[in-house]
């Protein structure tokens, strides 16, 4: 890899990336949404991570052709004390918690 | 807009500090682990941190690093990129109700900003508290973000000037999918969101062969529209039961 694709590659992807953060916020600014486009617009998160997660949960170990299980109960802790408590932060450390501790046994 | 910011939006500030915090245990060992990958892949340390400085978006920026050290052409590797930064345009649409009304240079500071964690938690928020003014859910948003992008920069640095020293059998990257999940559960308030995400997991999945990760694109539209399908259901469900 020479220096100037290196370069090359970290200025247009800074400049792309910006232009996709920017697009919605920075162009449509202050002007009304329709009430249809809000309404699906409301769902982005969840629309969103759940997918870009699922399959590096789901991943399946080549040697047991299945998912991961210590990664697999941290993401069930993680899920069910988030639902419960509603608190983001209990939720991760409950699921990071759980993965340290499946590390070490 | 008054110069100095309100009682409020400092009150929000500090929330959002306090919000983000947790996330610097992921993020700076999540850095650490693009700087190692970044220097083998032979990038030298500065060109490592302008990486991360630029772009601060850890999952394309390493499938940009992955596509280079195969030699991919350049086109390639932006456009694949892009493409898994796609999702961005989406959370710059979603947070435009709530922040389109702040001045445009503060639009480009959040835009520059825009991160999965940081968005994530701020949504929440700005759910969950529909009467915050603009200058609060700014507040929020910087205050969520103050720690975590220069932990990002510095994680980056580090894991570039430590590289083979940190050992390989740390699982860093399992973590990544407990810090996205924490926000996802509290997320999950109405059928509507359920559905959504349902959808979302399942989508993805199967459109799992699609290349560029168009399929995960795909299958949040589908999750968008079933939502929003799901919401109108429910609420005329709930007329005709009155």
């Amino acid at each position: 890899m020479s220096d100037a694709l290196i370069w090359t590659v970290i200025a247009l992807l800074a400049v792309g990336t910006f232009g996709l953060r920017f697009s919605f916020l920075g162009l449509i600014g202050n002007r009304p949404l329709p009430e249809w486009l809000l309404r699906h617009l409301r769902y982005t998160a969840v629309a969103v991570i759940p997918g870009l997660m699922a399959p590096r949960v789901l991943t399946l170990d080549p040697a047991t052709g299945l998912p991961d299980p210590a990664l697999l109960a941290a993401v069930a802790l993680t899920l069910t004390i988030g639902l419960w408590t509603r608190n983001a932060v209990w939720a991760m450390l409950g699921g990071v918690t759980m993965l340290v501790v499946s590390v070490l046994v | 807009m008054t110069d100095r910011p309100s009682a409020p939006a400092r009150r929000a500030y500090w929330q959002g500090l306090r919000d983000g915090g947790p996330f610097l245990l992921i993020i700076g060992p999540f850095g650490m682990v693009f700087g190692v990958v970044a220097t083998e892949a032979g990038l030298s340390v500065v060109q490592t941190l302008a990486f991360s400085v630029a772009v601060i978006a850890g999952a394309a920026q390493l499938t940009a690093l992955q596509l280079m050290t195969e030699n991919a052409p350049t086109v390639i590797v932006l456009l694949t990129a892009l493409a898994v930064n796609a999702r961005m345009a989406m959370y710059s649409a979603s947070l435009t109700p709530h922040l389109g009304a702040a001045p445009l240079w503060q639009r480009a500071v959040v835009a520059y900003l825009m991160v999965d964690q940081a968005y994530a938690t701020a949504y929440l928020r700005f759910e969950r508290e529909p009467g915050m003014s603009v200058g609060a859910k700014l507040g929020y948003y910087l205050g969520v973000i103050t720690l975590v992008a220069p932990c990002w920069y510095l994680g980056t640095l580090a894991g570039a000037l430590l590289g083979e020293a940190i050992p390989p059998s740390i699982p860093i990257s399992a973590a990544v999918p407990i810090t996205f999940l924490a926000l996802v559960g509290p997320m999950l308030r109405t059928l509507a969101h359920v559905v959504a995400a349902l959808v979302s997991v399942v989508g993805t999945l199967a459109l799992g062969f699609l290349p560029y990760s168009l399929g995960l694109l795909a299958a949040a539209v589908l999750a968008m529209m079933a939502g929003a399908a799901v919401e109108t259901r429910v609420a005329r469900w709930r007329e005709g039961a009155r």
